[in-house]
């Protein structure tokens, strides 16, 4: 089958400095294609998560090479990063992150308001359909931090969705919701990969959610130690 | 483009959020602008206050004929050994030479408003037995009056009636108590070169200085120069006002140049009570300057604390999209709002306080509290202010700015 790379990275590796300079990373080489439900798993330290921050564009120091979409990200300005990121990648973490002053609905359109490519009527438009398919349309016009955990999680994916992104990257999605709720989580992960051809890249401590994945990549030791663990 | 962006949309929000810190940190600025404006208001009004009550006497600028001081008779020449000569005052008189044009020429010059010629010199008061020492100033009374406004000074009398009394005087308030004389009384004026007058008093008038009112009087140009033997063209000096005194330095050279005399302006001649007042408004001012630094204080540490309490919030943002520079303009706004909010506040109560001011009696010549409304003062005030918000508030939104999302999502 023919699939569209849409994020590699060629040799990345990466140091900690404090206490000791330490390799955390070493010589990361995958690729991952448009469509794909992506999960990374390993033990606490062995670099998952950061070289999940590493592909957000977020984290810039680090040796070796990353591209998304073709394009390579890889010493790029903090200010082109920023704007790929709003365009091209949604963020999940364990925790919501919502701005608790705002109603859910502002949460969700603030990052295409930041784009700006649509009217603001639009975008809530679009807002109000993303909280609809993650359920949750009824408290759009409620304060973020009125909200339940699974609730404000759900917001916070709506959020990560309302640009369109070519990429979702979650951090422990599931970490802080009951088994009910991540397997709405997860669902809807897979809609997105299956209708919408959007790649998720999601670390996880979450063996069900990794086994429903279509690849999971085990690091060890800052390595990558299997390209696609069988559960 | 966008009616309102994303970034002011979030500062209204994050301030509208936290009224009560918002409020307070705005009465800082309030507090600080208004103390601004109070207090350089008290030092426009007072410095005017002084300078018209200095200019009541003292002009703008003044012609003379300097002293010349005698040179070496033998110039220093490289091979003559110099004959040093102690140098001595060698003009023979301070009279300006022809007068009446030198008059002429200095009203034609385009800044000059009034030009009034002046023999001034000593002389004894006298009533039976006692006498004052005093001055009595020799001038035309039309246009002294022109430049000095002596009419408001009369308590009585009028000024202008001296240029129909040839052997008239006009004496201080202190002269006429002395000698319990009034408006139509005569009083006998001796001067250094024995000359005695006997000049009928037009007018009495009160400066408000004890010292001036006891010593000085006006009688005419051509009496004060009967009364030390001079020639009707004898004048030492030509009193000049210009149209606007703090530009009097710049009309010395020029004035120098068209009359081939001595020019000085006020600001020489009273260097010391000018002194005085720069000190004065530097010390107000320094006031005001902390007393505005503290709002901003107060502005820099809410920002400060809201910065750190959204650490995740900003995390986020610059998460999704949000570059540096929009963190560092949503926090700013904040400050601006904040700044915006107090500073209309602090034109109000500087406003509020500025009329209280101006009703408060103080008593004596002053009267009423010499402060008004300085529009450019309010004008400052408010700019002043934001800058100092502008500021206090770009150290935290710089902070916000650099937050490492990475480090606040790892945790």
């Amino acid at each position: 089958m023919d699939k569209d790379i849409i994020l590699e990275t060629r040799n990345v590796g990466k140091y900690f400095h404090d206490p000791v300079k330490f390799k955390v990373l070493d010589n990361i080489c995958f690729e991952t294609y448009a469509g794909e439900f992506l999960t990374l798993v390993g033990k606490s330290g062995s670099g998952k998560s950061t070289l999940l921050y590493i592909l957000s564009t977020m984290d810039t120091d680090y040796e070796g090479e990353l591209y998304i979409g073709g394009e390579k990200i890889t010493g790029q300005k903090q200010d082109n990063l920023s704007d790929i990121r709003n365009l091209n990648i949604g963020f999940v973490f364990q925790f919501h992150y919502l701005l608790p002053e705002f109603s859910c609905l502002k949460n969700v359109m603030i990052p295409a308001l930041k784009l700006g490519r649509l009217s603001p009527e639009q975008i809530e438009h679009e807002a109000y359909e993303k909280l609809e398919i993650l359920g949750i349309k009824d408290q759009a016009l409620k304060q973020a931090s009125k909200l339940s955990g699974g609730q404000q999680q759900r917001v916070a994916i709506a959020r990560a969705l309302i640009n369109r992104p070519k990429i979702i990257m979650g951090d422990e999605p599931t970490g802080n919701l009951d088994s009910k709720n991540s397997e709405i989580v997860f669902d809807i992960f897979r809609r997105l990969t299956s209708e919408f051809n959007q790649t998720i890249i999601a670390v996880t401590h979450d063996n069900d959610f990794a086994k429903a994945s279509d690849r999971t990549i085990e690091l060890a030791d800052g390595k990558i130690i299997n390209h696609d663990l069988q559960l | 483009m966008k009616i309102k962006s994303v970034n002011t949309d979030i500062a209204l929000t994050h301030i509208l959020s936290q009224k009560k810190q918002t409020l307070v940190a705005a009465l800082g600025v309030t507090i600080g602008i208004s103390i601004f404006i109070f207090l350089n208001s008290l030092v426009q009004g007072f410095s005017r206050y002084s300078d018209e009550s200095l200019f009541k006497s003292v002009p703008h600028l003044r012609v003379y004929k300097e002293d010349e001081m005698s040179t070496p008779l033998l110039p220093d020449t490289s091979n003559s050994t110099p004959v040093l000569i102690n140098p001595k005052i060698s003009n023979l008189s301070k009279n300006l030479i022809n007068p009446k044009q030198l008059l002429e020429i200095i009203k034609d010059q385009s800044y000059v408003v009034a030009a009034s010629p002046q023999v001034s010199l000593s002389v004894f008061y006298k009533s039976g037995n006692s006498q004052i020492n005093g001055v009595a100033n020799g001038v035309m009374i039309a246009e002294e009056n022109a430049m000095f406004n002596l009419q408001s000074s009369m308590v009585e009398g009028n000024v202008l009636d001296l240029q129909f009394t040839t052997e008239g005087i006009i004496i201080g308030v202190g002269i006429a108590d002395q000698f319990n004389i009034l408006s139509g009384d005569f009083l006998t004026v001796v001067s250094v070169d024995g000359i005695i007058k006997n000049l009928k008093v037009i007018g009495i008038f009160e400066t408000g200085s004890a010292i001036v009112d006891k010593t000085k009087s006006y009688i005419n140009l051509n009496v004060a120069q009967q009364m030390i033997q001079e020639s009707p063209s004898y004048v030492t000096d030509i009193y000049v006002n210009t149209r606007d005194p703090d530009m009097a330095p710049a009309y010395v050279d020029d004035l120098e140049s068209i009359t081939h005399y001595q020019a000085e302006d006020w600001q020489t001649a009273n260097a010391a009570a000018q002194a005085g007042g720069a000190m004065r408004n530097i010390i107000l001012l320094s006031i005001s300057v902390a007393v505005l630094l503290v709002g901003g204080f107060g502005i820099y540490n809410i920002l400060n604390m809201t910065v750190s309490q959204k650490n995740n919030e900003i995390a986020i943002l610059k998460a999704t999209g949000f570059r540096g520079k929009d963190v560092i303009k949503i926090f700013l706004q904040q400050a601006i709002i904040i700044g915006t909010l107090g500073g209309i506040m602090g034109l109000i109560l500087g406003a509020i306080i500025v009329t209280i001011m101006k009703n408060v009696y103080v008593g004596g010549n002053i009267k009423y509290f010499p402060i008004q409304f300085e529009p450019d003062i309010f004008l400052y005030g408010f700019l002043f202010g934001l800058a100092v918000t502008a500021v206090a508030g770009y150290i935290p939104a710089k902070n916000a700015a650099n937050i490492d999302p990475v480090q606040i999502f790892r945790k």
